[in-house]
C-alpha cells in the first residue's frame, strides 16, 4: 500500500503533543487527496484507549512499539523505519518540534531518502506530495518535490492545525530489535522544568526579551516595561532562558510556547525564524533592537531602532503617566 | 583521542544571500565565512580537549565545498583546530541533505573519530539536520541541539531543550554531538593563531579518496529537487522609528499602543 506514516510524540502522561496532532490531520488530508490512508507510529506505553484515540485526527492505524521509550529519536528512527519498509508507506510526516528534525534526519540517512524541513505548506501535485519550505530567512518560499520514495516532511511549529472527525484508528503492535547504536543514549531526565513557574499563555501583553538585554539584570527593566500594563507578563527567546536569564516557563517558539497577545513587545529580540514561529499570531507586534537589519523588524508593526537601555526606562514611565 | 568538528563555509553574515534561478541554488560568488554556528562546536572540542576529562590527541576541523572553503578550515584552526581534511570534488556540487550527509559520513569514517561535533545549523540551508543523518550512517549515537556537555565516566552528559523542557542524556562514545550557540562563548583567535594556521596540514580529499561511488552524492544522488521559487505573502511593512531623540520616540510609541487601545 501507499499512505503517509506520522510521528506521535507524546508527554510522560501519555499527553499528545499539539503539533503531532496537527500532522495526523494534516497527513489524513493529503491522504485523502492521494487516495491512500494516514497512519500513526507512537512509541511506549499507551493505553488502547489513547492510540485508538488519535482515530479523532483521522488516522485509520496506529502502529505501536511499546517496548520503545519515548523522548528519543534512534531508537524511533528503527521504529519507523521497519513500519515504513513492511508497509510500504510513501511519506513520513512530523509535526514542528526538535524530535521530529532528528527522527526524520534518521531516516533519510537508513533510507536513502529527501527529506525537506521547516515545511510550511503540503500540496499535492499529479498523485505526488510537493513541500513549501521558507528558505534564506523566510525571504523566498522554495517548492520541493521528492525524487524517490519515501519522502520525508518535516513541518514547521504550528504549521498545521488540528480538525477532529470523531473516528477511531486500529491499533497495529509492533515489535522492533533496536539497532545497537540506537542504545548507547540514555535519557536520564527529561522534561525538567528550570526556574519559577510563571504563566506567559493568559497575558493580553508580553514583553518579550531577548539577548539584547544583555544579562539577568537586563530583565527587570523588562519586567517593570511588563508592569506598567495590565494583565501583562515577561516573556523569553531560547538563548537567554538556555543562558539562564530567564525561567524556562517563559520561553517562547520552538520549545518553548506559542502565543498570540493582543500586544507583544519585543525588546533586543533579533527574530530568529524559532522565535517567530511562537509569536507572529500575536494582534500588535512592536520591537525595540539597536541593529536595524534584525528580522524582527520584518514581521513588526511598529519597529524602533534604538538603543532599548535609553527608551526601556522612559517608556515604562511614559505609559504609567499616561494611565496615571 | 580524536575529534572531528564539521564546518562549513557560508555567505558572511553581511551579504545579501540569494539562490540563483538558473541553477536553484545559493549564489556564493559573495563574500564567505566560517558558520558562525560552528565556531561553538570548535570551542566545545577545544574545552573537552583542554578540560583532560578525555584524552583527546587531536581536533581535525573536516569541510566539504569548493575551493574557497579552505578559508573557512583556516578559521577553524585559527581557533584551535591542530589540522584540517577538506571534501572537495565537482561531483559533489547540488548535493541535499541526503547525498550531503553520506558525503560527510564518508569522509568522517576514513578519520574514525570518537567524537563528531557541529553547530546546530548552518547560517546559510538552515536544515538542523546533518548531525543526525551523518549519526546514522556511522552508526553512534547523537543528539541535537546540546547546551551543556559534561564528561562523566568515560561518556558525554549532555543537556537540551526539546518538547517538555530539559532533557539530560548520557551517550556511550563515539558519538556525534550538534551543539546550540548558548553551550559556549567561542574564543578570539590569537594572531599568532592565524599566522599559523596556514602551516598547519591540510588534506583534500576527493569522493573516491573516501569511497564515495559516483551516484551516491551531488544532483544524482539527491532525492529532492526545487522546483519552484516564490515570493512570500504580501506583508505591510511596518512603521519604523529611528530613534534620535528619546523623549519625541517614547511620546510616539505610546500614541501608537494608545490609538490601538494596547495601554
Amino acid at each position: 500500500m501507499a499512505g503517509i506514516l506520522v510521528y506521535a510524540l507524546h508527554d510522560d502522561e501519555g499527553n499528545f503533543n499539539k503539533n503531532s496532532l496537527g500532522a495526523l490531520s494534516e497527513a489524513s488530508k493529503l491522504a485523502g487527496e492521494l487516495g491512500t490512508e494516514a497512519a500513526a507510529v507512537i512509541v511506549g506505553d499507551i493505553s488502547d484507549e489513547g492510540a485508538a484515540g488519535l482515530g479523532n485526527y483521522g488516522v485509520t492505524k496506529v502502529y505501536r512499539a511499546k517496548n520503545v521509550t519515548e523522548g528519543l529519536a534512534q531508537p524511533i528512527v528503527d521504529v519507523m523505519a521497519k513500519v515504513i519498509t513492511e508497509n510500504g508507506f510513501t511519506y513520513a510526516l512530523f509535526g514542528g518540534g526538535l524530535l521530529g528534525f532528528e527522527i526524520g534526519a534518521g531516516l533519510t540517512a537508513r533510507l536513502g531518502a529527501g527529506v525537506t524541513m521547516e515545511v510550511t505548506k503540503v500540496k499535492v501535485d499529479g498523485g505526488k506530495l510537493i513541500s513549501e519550505r521558507p528558505i534564506l530567512q523566510d525571504s523566498q518560499i522554495a517548492d520541493v518535490g521528492y525524487v524517490s520514495e519515501p519522502g520525508i516532511i518535516i513541518g514547521r511549529l504550528n504549521a498545521f492545525d488540528t480538525k477532529e472527525t470523531g473516528g477511531t484508528a486500529e491499533i497495529v503492535d509492533v515489535d522492533v530489535e533496536l539497532s545497537e547504536w540506537s542504545t548507547k543514549a540514555e535519557l536520564i531526565t527529561r522534561g525538567e522544568q528550570r526556574g519559577a513557574d510563571i504563566d506567559i499563555e493568559a497575558a493580553d501583553v508580553l514583553i518579550g526579551g531577548g539577548r539584547g538585554l544583555g544579562s539577568a539584570e537586563g530583565f527587570d527593566g523588562a519586567q517593570a516595561l511588563a508592569d506598567s500594563f495590565d494583565n501583562s507578563a515577561v516573556a523569553a527567546t531560547r538563548a537567554v532562558v538556555d543562558a539562564g536569564w530567564w525561567p524556562y516557563a517563559g520561553q517562547i517558539g520552538q520549545t518553548g510556547k506559542t502565543v498570540a497577545p493582543k500586544l507583544y513587545l519585543a525588546v533586543g529580540v533579533s527574530g530568529a525564524i524559532q522565535h517567530k514561529v511562537g509569536m507572529q499570531n500575536s494582534e500588535n507586534i512592536v520591537a525595540i533592537n539597536k541593529d536595524p537589519n534584525a528580522p524582527i523588524f520584518e514581521f513588526s508593526d511598529l519597529g524602533i531602532v534604538g538603543d532599548l537601555n535609553k527608551i526601556m526606562p522612559k517608556l515604562t514611565e511614559a505609559i504609567k503617566a499616561k494611565k496615571g | 583521542m580524536k575529534i572531528c568538528v564539521l564546518v562549513k563555509e557560508v555567505p558572511d553574515a553581511a551579504v545579501q544571500k540569494r539562490i540563483d534561478t538558473g541553477s536553484m541554488r545559493l549564489d556564493r560568488s559573495g563574500e564567505n565565512n566560517l558558520n558562525p554556528f560552528d565556531t561553538h562546536a570548535i570551542e566545545a572540542a577545544m574545552q573537552l580537549k583542554e578540560g583532560g576529562d578525555l584524552q583527546v590527541d587531536e581536533v581535525v576541523a573536516v569541510t566539504m565545498g569548493p575551493g574557497s572553503a579552505q578559508r573557512a578550515l583556516q578559521k577553524a584552526v585559527a581557533l584551535g583546530a591542530d589540522r584540517s581534511v577538506h571534501l572537495s570534488d565537482d561531483a559533489l556540487l547540488g548535493s541535499d541533505v541526503c547525498a550531503t550527509g553520506l558525503a560527510l559520513a564518508k569522509v568522517l569514517e576514513s578519520e574514525a573519530p570518537d567524537v563528531v561535533l557541529l553547530g546546530q545549523q548552518s547560517d546559510d540551508g538552515e536544515c538542523y539536520t546533518i548531525g543526525a543523518v551523518v549519526a546514522d550512517h556511522l552508526k553512534m549515537p547523537s543528539l541535537t541541539q546540546v547546551v551543556k556537555m559534561d564528561v562523566e565516566d568515560g561518556k558525554l552528559r549532555c543537556e537540551r531543550q526539546a518538547e517538555y523542557g530539559y532533557d539530560t542524556v548520557a551517550l556511550t562514545l563515539p558519538a556525534v554531538i550538534s551543539v546550540g550557540d548558548a553551550i559556549n562563548e567561542p574564543r578570539y583567535p590569537s594572531l599568532k593563531a592565524i599566522m599559523g594556521a596556514k602551516k598547519k596540514p591540510l588534506d583534500t580529499k576527493s569522493t573516491g579518496d573516501v569511497g564515495i561511488e559516483a551516484g551516491q552524492v551531488g544532483e544524482a544522488g539527491s532525492q529532492t529537487t526545487v522546483i519552484a521559487l516564490n515570493p512570500p505573502p504580501e506583508k505591510q511593512a511596518g512603521e519604523i522609528i529611528e530613534d534620535e531623540d528619546t523623549a519625541e520616540t517614547v511620546e510616539k510609541i505610546v500614541a501608537w499602543l494608545d490609538e490601538r487601545k494596547l495601554i
